[in-house]
């Protein structure tokens, strides 16, 4: 536009004078109009900037009220209501001496006792006619416990610390039923109640009782599952991203490699829950609710993350690095693997642990295959029935008695440090072994 | 042999052909100045791969066909000429017997079983052998033919590397054949859907409820309109009012207004919400915010509110999408080019004047592939409308009310006690496709509109 002016002076029949501009004054400022002006959009631009701190801050607040509804819910979940039993092993009747459980056959001498009525029967004399409901139904595995431990109360008169029935143990920690907290404060005035830590919500599995019911069995489907996801996603998912970026040709195969690999990684997960179902269970006739199945299911689903990740990572790899090997004598493969390879682990790893966290997380799927089932084993092997974390968590919250609704959130909480746990690990490799070229 | 003691034997056979190779590869090398092509490591490991590879194949082949053969065998003994013509009662007597050949179990129900399991185990047996010797025999033979190449002038790496380049392309081919079991699984069984309910009725009836299925017309209670409108309403509405506006406002306060110390703690706070799993955002909805929605509007005078209202699942659902939606924005926010920016600031224009007519005008295109992207992710959610949405379908336009979807639908249908070919767990099936065909199409689009974006301003 600069030099229209001596353009239309060497063009014949262009006028040469521009058109006539109204003289305009500079703007006065300081009148009150412009003053309103201004301070009406600096005003606009506060505005502005305070909704945008707002979207942030309550995005973040959300998920403080979520995190602390989780905490508040759940810490009692790891707390265990005791009652003090007292047990007079000396009139009980069993048919056990000391020297019977001392030796080899203990466990045997003991299953056949019938400690679960001692522990009824001592519960109703401790606390009256309904004594022995107190009492949570597993509470007579820790006087068996007990009398393992130490043979010679055999012959004595003993307290025993049992846990508490579901109703008392709700009522101790929160609001229950009256009745309940009514036998919860006479215990309180007899100092017969306490409360300890969980421990067999760590190492249980899954109950119907919520004071017997723990993580242990979901914990150890989740290893399984986890570990099959791993070695099934990992390799294929780095192969396939060293051919992809480095010796794919261009051509129409490779355009469809890659249009399927970012279309996977975009399918809902519980299309890959239907395909588990009709190929793994329909077609391969693998077992159903397996460790093995899941693993299978959620690596289809973890693989095209890691490819992605891992081709982002290996790009970052100069191509220097690569002239270099090639220059003195290096093949291709070596190329590959004895430099680009662990250049871009780092970066690799960090997709891998991400999206492994999000396998950990994943729910939708494993219902399909079945891993909804109610599990009261941890599992042994990797064809063994077996639930995961998020799956027990779906199954207690759906559970009406009042006690689980801790264990849920406690449960929560075990997956949330596990997940924030692998992320914070991505995060400190990317961190540590950030390369910048 | 077992199948596992097998193996290791075979893997051992392997590493001593590895050493023995490697071992002549170092001899001939030793005292010789002429140059190789291969590393001794290359022969070690030609040699091992030719050991254990067609041994390794014959033995997958050999597991998938054995049994058959076996219980072909098996048929051919005289006591199973009492065997009753084949069904089910025939296939439960030859398993019984195949595991108490096994000693997997020790009393049998069924009498015929007992006779025919010594036949069995003596099958088995006898397979085994085969299978056995002909691997180790495979084994020694390619493994000892592999020897005899291992010569100063044999080029033993490039025939790794090919080995090594198959395993590469067969490994990215596993997402090809991933896609295509998706489609074929999901195109199958809702074939044998369809050839039961006709098509119209699925996609256009607006009646569903598949606890009662009418033999005769069963397409009458399967129309998936109320899913479809449950599904878009929650995922493509609910929940995209609360994402857009957060997630929008938040990228923009991260990349204009925010210090770089300020947008360094928030960012990864925001990425922890999607990292969040969904089955603790379900629970969160239906525990929490579905109680608190339902009280809201019975304050209102809304008395009939549902506890398990669309508006529950759909805020929570969107709290989700927040930093999907965000990073989106963020991308798209990051590609418009400095100058334009910086044109309109040195005009006049305030931050948030630039923002408003200028950054966010040129974005635009970026930021509504990722709303696509987001709807996407939002109508595939499953977990926060399973424990918070209802299963009742219905066509409604109140946010109060029960609505259901499409992924909710498929897990009811499929955890069910129903036979795999019934109509009610085909349904999942074709719901599976349609969803499957959506979430496809979604993304196409919102990444051709991305792509074209970028390329406008590169």
């Amino acid at each position: 536009m600069s030099d229209a002016p001596t353009l239309s002076g060497l063009v014949p029949g262009v006028a040469t004078t521009a058109p006539a501009q109204p003289e305009r004054a500079p703007t006065d400022w300081r009148t009150q109009s412009m003053q309103r002006r201004i301070r009406k959009r600096y005003a606009s631009e506060r505005r502005f900037r305070l909704l945008g701190l707002a979207a942030v801050v309550l995005s973040a607040g959300f998920l403080a009220v979520l995190l602390v509804t989780m905490v508040y819910n759940g810490a009692s979940g790891f707390l265990q209501t005791r009652i003090a039993l007292p047990v007079d092993f000396a009139h009980s009747g069993l048919l056990l001496t000391p020297a019977e459980l001392r030796g080899p056959g203990a466990d045997l001498a003991l299953s056949t006792a019938n400690i679960e009525g001692l522990t009824d029967s001592s519960a109703r004399a401790a606390f009256g006619p309904d004594g022995d409901r107190w009492v949570s139904d597993g509470g007579w595995l820790r006087v068996r416990q007990a009398l393992k431990h130490d043979p010679a109360l055999l012959t004595a008169r003993t307290t025993i610390w049992v846990p508490a029935a579901d109703t008392l143990d709700v009522a101790a920690k929160r609001q229950g039923d009256p009745a309940a907290e009514a036998i919860v404060a006479k215990l309180q005035a007899r100092h017969a109640i306490s409360t300890g830590f969980n421990l067999p919500f760590l190492t249980a599995s899954d109950s119907n009782d919520p004071t017997r019911a723990g993580i242990w069995g979901a914990f150890k489907g989740s290893l399984f599952t986890m570990l099959v996801t791993l070695l099934i996603a990992f390799p294929v998912g780095v192969l396939s991203a060293l051919y992809l970026e480095e010796y794919a040709p261009r051509n129409r195969w490779t355009d469809l490699i890659e249009v399927s690999i970012n279309n996977l990684a975009a399918v809902p997960s519980i299309i890959f829950g239907l395909l588990g179902l009709a190929v793994f269970l329909g077609t391969f006739g693998l077992p159903r609710s397996a460790s093995i199945v899941g693993g299978l299911t959620l690596a289809l689903m973890t693989m095209p993350v890691i490819v992605i990740s891992g081709r982002n990572a290996i790009k970052g790899v100069p191509p220097s690095i690569r002239d270099a090997a090639l220059g003195v004598g290096a093949s291709p493969i070596q190329v590959v693997f004895h430099h680009v390879l662990p250049l871009a682990l780092p970066g690799i790893l960090t997709g891998t642990i991400i999206g492994m966290a999000r396998a950990l997380g994943e729910t939708a799927p494993l219902l399909m295959i079945g891993m909804r089932a109610f599990i009261a084993s941890p599992p042994a092997r990797l064809t063994d029935p077996a639930t995961v974390l998020p799956v027990q968590i779906f199954l207690w919250s759906d559970q009406i008695d009042r006690g689980f609704v801790e264990k849920t959130s406690a449960a929560i909480i075990v997956l949330l440090a596990f997940l924030l746990a692998m992320n914070g690990f991505a995060i400190y490799l990317r961190n540590k072994f950030e390369t910048r070229w | 042999m077992s199948i596992l003691t097998l193996s290791l034997v075979i893997a051992g056979l392997g590493l001593i052909g590895w050493l023995t190779a490697r071992m002549r590869a170092v001899g001939f090398r030793r005292g010789s100045t002429a140059r190789f092509s291969s590393l001794p490591s290359h022969f070690g490991g030609y040699v091992a791969l030719w050991t254990v590879l067609p041994a390794a194949l014959f033995l997958c082949v050999w597991a998938s066909t054995s049994p058959a053969l076996v219980t072909d065998r098996v048929l051919h003994d005289p006591a199973a000429a009492q065997l009753p013509p084949p069904g089910f009662d025939r296939a439960a007597i030859l398993s019984e017997a195949r595991s108490l050949a096994a000693g997997n179990s020790f009393g049998a129900f069924n009498p015929l079983s007992q006779k025919l399991a010594p036949a069995y185990a003596a099958a088995q047996n006898r397979n085994d052998w085969i299978g056995s010797a002909v691997a180790l025999l495979l084994v020694f033979a390619t493994g000892g033919f592999a020897y005899t190449r291992v010569r100063p002038d044999f080029r033993a790496r490039s025939k790794i590397e090919r080995v090594v380049m198959a395993c590469l392309l067969a490994a990215s081919l596993i997402a090809i054949v991933t896609t295509m079991g998706i489609v074929a699984s999901l195109l199958f069984e809702s074939w044998r859907f369809f050839s039961v309910v006709p098509i119209g009725d699925f996609l256009f009836g607006t009646h569903w409820s598949p606890q009662v299925i009418d033999p005769a017309d069963p397409g009458k209670t399967l129309g998936a309109v109320p899913l479809f409108w449950g599904t878009f309403f929650i995922g493509a509405v609910i929940a995209m009012l609360v994402a857009i506006p957060f997630g929008l406002m938040s990228a923009v306060y991260l990349t204009q207004y925010a210090t770089p110390r300020a947008r360094r703690w928030m960012k990864p706070i925001l990425e922890v919400l999607a990292g969040v799993p969904t089955v603790v955002y379900g629970y969160f909805a239906a525990l929490t915010v579905a109680p608190a929605v339902r009280d809201v509007a019975v304050s209102l005078g809304i008395t009939w509110a549902s506890s398990e209202s669309a508006l529950a699942a759909g805020l929570v659902m969107g709290v989700m999408i927040i930093p999907f939606v965000s990073s989106m924005a963020d991308d798209s926010l990051a590609a418009v080019p400095g100058a334009m920016r910086d044109g309109s600031l040195a005009m006049g224009a305030t931050s948030s004047e630039t923002i408003r007519r200028v950054l966010l005008p040129a974005a635009l295109p970026g930021v509504v592939g990722g709303v696509l992207l987001a709807v996407s992710r939002a109508i595939g959610e499953t977990m926060i409308v399973v424990m918070a949405a209802s299963g009742v379908a219905t066509l409604t336009l109140n946010p109060f009310a029960s609505a259901t979807t499409v992924t909710k639908q498929i897990v009811d249908l499929l955890t069910g006690e129903a036979e795999f070919d019934s109509p009610k767990t085909l349904a999942a099936f074709a719901l599976g496709l349609t969803l499957f065909v959506i979430t496809l199409l979604l993304n196409i689009v919102a990444l051709t509109v991305v792509k074209r974006y970028r390329e406008a301003y590169e």
